[in-house]
């Protein structure tokens, strides 16, 4: 059953790059690879119990508080032009 | 016969929580605004990884790995939020108005000529 759901994550992270490459403004780039990150969240957790190896949800948790913290990252470069040198 | 009802159940999880990542795909593809785009990705921040970690919890024999399941839901609980409220903010004061779809169709140049005035 596994590898169904992960067929079909695969699948929809590909429609969220279309997103990710087309979308006019950068906040639409954000907003799709922030989502991009969550669903690689979900499908590193599910190649853990495709390959009976659950040691992968280790990799899972630590790429939600990247993926986070990337984000928000991203983000206040795009607000304010630096990331708080000044 | 209480396995079976298991599988069952974790089936009919997974395979929903990926059509709803799907659903949530196409939708940040087809919805005409960035405001309306962030529903799509509420739906596979909330719907998609619940139903999912949901799904591979009742694969698990409840021991360390479903206590790391649920440590991944409460990371996305509330970060995901947070990074939406944040794509949200971020927009508007860079220039996007939610009232008026037709002037967001601005290229690239919006966000950095924000970040210059700023």
């Amino acid at each position: 059953m596994f590898d169904v759901a992960t067929l079909l994550l695969v699948i929809a992270m590909a429609l969220t790059l279309v997103r990710a490459v087309r979308g006019p403004t950068p906040y639409d780039r954000i907003l799709a690879v922030n989502v991009h990150g969550t669903m690689t969240v979900l499908l590193i957790a599910l190649a853990g119990f495709l390959t009976g190896r659950p040691d992968f949800l280790d990799l899972s948790l630590t790429y939600a508080l990247l993926n986070f913290v990337g984000t928000l990252a991203a983000l206040k470069f795009f607000k304010f032009g630096h990331l708080g040198e000044e | 016969m209480m396995e079976q009802a298991i599988d069952i159940a974790s089936w009919v999880l997974l395979i929903s929580g990926s059509l709803i990542m799907i659903i949530s795909a196409i939708g940040i593809i087809r919805l005409p605004d960035l405001f309306t785009r962030l529903h799509g990705a509420g739906l596979a921040d909330t719907g998609g990884a619940s139903l999912l970690l949901l799904g591979m919890a009742l694969q698990t024999d409840f021991d360390l790995n479903t206590v790391k399941l649920g440590m991944i839901a409460i990371i996305l609980y509330l970060t995901a939020p947070t990074a939406s409220h944040a794509v949200a903010h971020s927009a508007l004061i860079g220039g996007l108005s939610p009232e008026n779809p037709e002037e967001n169709q601005s290229t690239d140049e919006a966000g950095e000529q924000d970040g210059e005035k700023s």
